[in-house]
């Protein structure tokens, strides 16, 4: 699988990154070297092998449903880029 | 002083010789002096840490004092430690007070261990020579124009420049051993789920795991003891009985089988590498140990495996950093979706953003069976291999980085090369078995400098005690670990 500059943009997009024309050209040659070495896998066999998650044997714990947390919000949002009145502030999504 | 171990330290402060405010300001003054050339910590906070110091004479002089109490131990900048500045060793986070404590930390912290400051590391922990970091490179004390590897680089540069007593570090792909190996102390990457990943901050989740880095095995068996139980906010953290890590210290190791797995001593490795491992090995039958020449034979494949896991783990994860709740967000912007895109092309680094990339790629429609499922399927080969072994061995050795500390910049601009600094310990974090790097002698550099190489012991799951026994009587019939850096004093 080869990929182009036009390739890094979208993916780049997917992932919410913006990169000028320069960045591109770059992180491709880069990409392109690590995706490389991925391909080395395409050459194992792997029918009937289930897929492996974690080393363990273990399922999702459940816990009863009850409030854990304190309400901290001026806590966490003393670290927050904008704020105002409790609410965290971002450009207007809604016209 | 400096060159006493945590236990050694921990009975001076027990009988009075010294206190923990004296202990701490004494690391604190060798911070101050060397610190902003090694540049080993990122931040330090000497008021914090000598209340924390204080408190700690104060249960010893009440007599409640427990083995790490007064103790002063760095953490690696990707703990959250509330106060603290945690910045991941990425720009994103540079303004990024923890508003709570990881779950290490709180161990630490109720053990009344002192936190000594916030490590150097990798930026969000991806890289194998720390020079990813936004805080600049660390250097390795034992030759200051060289790596002291990653991502763990600050906290293993801080034990061997005897700038704390010992430091946590975290291990995804090696990022505990290599640096350990790169700059002579012991590290130990425990079985995934014994420590918790509760505010440690996420790079590849099924993968991370934190474990201690210090001057020797006895001391991790220490720190093992303090960090490690079931904490119910990790849903990966295990449910097991406390164990006490220091109970087979003093096993004799007659008998002993250690698996030799002829993939790691392959091409690849440089000679100089191998000859000190060889004479290890030589040690440990000395010791009484049984070699039994053993096969992993998907070695080389857990690279690739690993270069599309943890890149995809790491896409998700790191889409948290948006620039709404927390983190950096960029000063101009258009709309809320450039300012996403701005925000985190500004706050991340380079090799940050590959690995997004190549996650977001491999993650995305039409790929996911090429690349995800069939990592994870290959993922269990790997873990199979592990499997075989131990049939036949109740330990594995071998190098645990390929060379000795590589040149600053040497492999800064070349991922691919980067990345095959953890060929011997990526499958250790595939299977989720234990692994330890423990210092086995030096190799002699071109220009005159004495190199630290590690010996990695992978054991079984849950085989901890065992592991640092094995490293424990090494350490008692050798002295590589208790060596000095020139320059340092």
């Amino acid at each position: 699988m080869s990929l182009n500059s036009a390739d890094i943009k979208r993916i780049a997009h997917l992932a919410r990154i913006e990169v000028n024309d320069a960045e591109a050209d770059a992180t491709l040659t880069k990409l392109t070297g690590i995706l490389g070495l991925i391909e080395q896998m395409q050459a194992v066999d792997t029918t009937g092998i289930a897929p492996m998650s974690h080393s363990q044997d273990v399922t999702q714990r459940l816990r009863d449903d009850v409030v854990t947390e304190t309400n901290q919000r001026e806590l966490y949002q003393s670290i927050a880029p904008a704020v105002a009145e409790g609410l965290y502030l971002v450009p207007k999504v809604i016209e | 002083m400096i060159n006493k171990s945590l236990k050694q330290l921990g009975a001076m402060l027990q009988g009075k010789e010294i206190s923990s405010v004296e202990l701490t300001q004494e690391y604190l003054n060798r911070i101050n002096r060397l610190n902003p050339e090694i540049n080993a910590y990122i931040t330090i906070d000497a008021d914090k840490s000598l209340a924390q110091a204080k408190n700690a004479d104060a249960i010893l002089a009440a007599g409640k004092g427990t083995a790490l109490t007064g103790l002063p131990i760095a953490q690696k900048d990707i703990f959250v430690a509330k106060g603290w500045r945690t910045t991941c060793g990425s720009k994103m986070l540079e303004k990024f007070i923890g508003p709570y404590d990881a779950d290490v930390i709180e161990r630490f912290d109720g053990a009344g261990a002192v936190n000594l400051g916030k490590t150097n590391m990798d930026e969000f922990a991806m890289g194998s020579s720390n020079e990813t970091s936004y805080y600049g490179k660390v250097q390795n004390p034992w030759d200051r124009t060289r790596v002291p590897g990653g991502s763990s680089g600050g906290s293993a540069a801080a034990v061997a420049a005897r700038l704390c007593a010992a430091a946590t570090g975290t291990d995804t792909g090696g990022s505990i051993r290599q640096p350990a190996s790169l700059c002579g102390l012991s590290g130990l990457k425990p079985t995934y789920g014994l420590t918790s990943r509760f505010g440690m901050i996420a790079f590849a989740s099924s993968l991370d795991q934190s474990g201690p880095m210090a001057r020797s095995c006895e001391d991790m068996a220490l720190m093992m003891n303090v960090m490690t139980g079931f904490d119910e906010r990790d849903s990966t953290s295990l449910n097991r009985p406390k164990e006490d890590y220091t109970r087979d210290l003093n096993k004799p190791l007659a008998g002993l089988k250690v698996g030799l797995p002829k993939e790691f001593f392959a091409e690849g490795l440089s000679a100089d590498v191998a000859k000190v491992v060889q004479d290890a090995i030589a040690e440990y039958k000395k010791l009484g140990a049984e070699i039994v020449d053993i096969s992993l034979p998907n070695t080389k494949l857990s690279i690739p495996v690993y270069y599309v896991l943890a890149p995809a783990e790491a896409s998700s994860n790191l889409s948290r950093y948006d620039g709404v709740r927390y983190g950096h967000r960029a000063q101009e912007y258009t709309d809320l979706m450039d300012m996403y895109c701005k925000s985190r092309a500004e706050g991340f680094g380079a090799e940050v953003k590959r690995r997004i990339l190549i996650g977001t790629y491999v993650l995305s429609a039409g790929y996911y069976d090429a690349y995800y499922l069939k990592a994870q399927q290959i993922r269990r080969l790997i873990a199979q291999d592990f499997e075989n072994a131990f049939k036949q061995c109740d330990i594995i050795m071998g190098p645990t980085a390929p060379s000795t500390a590589f040149k600053a910049g040497e492999k800064a601009d070349d991922p691919v090369a980067m990345y095959l600094q953890d060929i011997y310990t990526i499958a250790v974090n595939l299977a989720g078995l234990p692994g330890m790097s423990i210092p086995a002698g030096f190799t002699q550099s071109a220009d005159g400098k004495r190199l630290p190489v590690g010996l990695q012991v992978i054991g079984n799951y849950f085989d901890e005690a065992r592991m640092l026994n094995v490293g424990h009587a090494y350490q008692q019939a050798t002295d590589w670990h208790t060596q000095m850096p020139e320059g340092i004093e």
